[in-house]
């Protein structure tokens, strides 16, 4: 047999290993977020927050990863661009009747829709936070004398429409987590009976636990849960 | 032919041939079967048709009991309809209730140009098949069965993935097009016995080069074909495709 195989990450598999790992990634920095922004919940005023915030601002690994984190969210933007696209064309003229609930989750097939909503949300996100910490300054500094992004969180918050849009964007990404983390394990091969309820149980809760997470921070600082 | 007692409403995708376009026509049928099977009742249809001087409808079939996967009807948004594990041929009109309308489609996929109404080109698979679904051995005499042993889990999972019979639901069912449950099933199968393993390097990145080459789509691992296949096989195999196919990449 003669060996034919084209570039590995143009084949199929290796574009849809290219979003399981960046995938992955990008979940191991849901982690560290959701980890450092729950220190809002010691309701201190936000002054572990900041140190937290502080941390994450000024550790120059940390500025570094930035961009590594950049770089994988926009390669697994692209790459999800690029399939959409090519899976479109495989089927030029559609079903005029297909039952897609018959024989799959809802939000396997919409997480190109899920992922654009969370690109919305992302850009929302950014504005109210990073572009301020990082460009045009933060509102003064805490009792400890840290840079108080607490302080934004607590404006930021205090909307209530906003505080919609991030609710939104957090069950957005509930169930892009909810196919995608599985999904990601399956891609890579592992797939075993032996293991396949472990990754789905571990995928499920994950994604429930940290939106939850996420979702909890708005909404206690607009209910006053957190001062 | 037995007199039945239902009516049914087809709207059945028509197609003069590749070139032009096609749309649903409707058809009523009176007095089918319940026990007819779903080919049967197009033969009803069919014979209609040709008293009335019209066009039969042309759909695949072969072996009508559910091993060559010629039949290939896209039934009320569902490859071979509303049962799971079965084909078109072996679903029963005792399935649908009398008065029932029923949409009929041929597969829909660019590497599956429609040839005539329900009849779609699936030799794309036949190309993905000769780039490495096949192992090389000179014949012979046959061996002992016992001069090669095999452990009987890998035989079965083996014997499992070699039940497909190519008849491309997973691909009419996906909506990407992916065609990679049965290139997984072929792959699988030869990947699993002792007999594949002089070409599996280059089986494993040939087949997916031609299932590339040919236009199906992205798999995005929603499981639907697991859920279509008249035949079971198991998205498993899809993930050991992965790993066959990482690992030639890395040999070679
Ligand atoms: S994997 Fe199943 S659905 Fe796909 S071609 Fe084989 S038998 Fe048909
Ligand atoms: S006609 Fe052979 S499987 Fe249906």
């Amino acid at each position: 047999m003669s060996n034919t195989s084209k570039n590995f990450l143009q084949s199929s598999i290796g574009k849809k290993l290219v979003m399981g790992l960046t995938g992955l990634f990008l979940i191991s920095f849901l982690v560290v977020h959701c980890f450092l922004n729950a220190f809002i919940f010691f309701n201190d005023g936000g002054l572990m927050f900041n140190v937290g915030a502080m941390f994450m601002a000024k550790n120059p690994l940390i500025r570094a990863m930035e961009y590594v984190l950049f770089i994988g969210l926009i390669w697994h933007m692209v790459q999800a661009l690029i399939l959409t696209i090519e899976n479109n064309k495989a089927r030029p003229i559609n079903y005029a009747y297909h039952n897609g609930s018959a024989n799959s989750k809802w939000y396997s097939r919409s997480m190109g829709i899920l992922g654009t909503l969370l690109l919305l949300f992302l850009i929302v996100h950014l504005a109210h936070f990073w572009v301020k910490s990082r460009f045009t300054g933060l509102p003064g500094e805490d009792a400890n004398g840290n840079e108080n992004l607490y302080a934004v969180m607590q404006q930021v918050f205090a909307i209530w429409w906003v505080v919609v849009i991030y609710v939104t964007g957090c069950i957005s990404l509930a169930y892009h987590l909810l196919h995608g983390f599985p999904s990601a394990f399956q891609t890579m091969g592992w797939n075993h009976p032996k293991y396949n309820p472990l990754i789905l149980k571990v995928g499920t809760a994950f994604s429930i636990i940290v939106p939850l997470i996420f979702a909890l921070m708005p909404i206690a600082m607009f209910a006053g849960w957190v001062k | 032919m037995s007199s039945g007692n239902m009516k049914i409403t087809l709207k059945v995708w028509r197609q003069r041939n590749a070139k032009t376009n096609g749309q649903l026509a409707t058809y009523q049928l009176n007095d089918i079967s319940p026990d007819m099977s779903f080919l049967e009742m197009f033969d009803v249809l069919n014979e209609q048709l040709i008293v009335k001087g019209e066009d039969p409808v042309a759909f695949d079939h072969d072996c009508r009991e559910g091993i060559c996967g010629a039949c290939s009807m896209f039934i009320n948004g569902r490859p071979h309809g509303p049962k799971n594990k079965v084909t078109t041929c072996q679903l029963h009109m005792r399935s649908f209730k009398d008065g029932d309308t029923i949409v009929v489609e041929p597969w829909r996929a660019a590497a599956f140009p429609v040839i005539k109404d329900l009849t779609v080109d699936r030799s794309a698979f036949d190309r993905i098949i000769a780039k490495g679904g096949y192992i090389s051995v000179n014949t012979g005499n046959a061996q002992d069965a016992n001069s090669l042993p095999i452990p009987k889990v890998d035989a079965d999972k083996a014997f499992e993935a070699a039940a497909c019979i190519g008849c491309g639901a997973c691909v009419a069912t996906c909506k990407n097009s992916s065609a990679m449950l049965f290139v997984s099933a072929k792959i699988s199968q030869l990947a699993l016995l002792p007999q594949g393993q002089v070409e599996r390097v280059a089986r494993a990145k040939n087949m997916v080069a031609q299932m590339d080459a040919e236009g199906f789509g992205n798999c995005t691992n929603t499981g639907a074909c697991e859920v279509e296949c008249p035949k079971g096989i198991s998205l498993e195999n899809i993930a050991r495709m992965n790993r066959e196919f990482y690992v030639a990449n890395l040999k070679d």
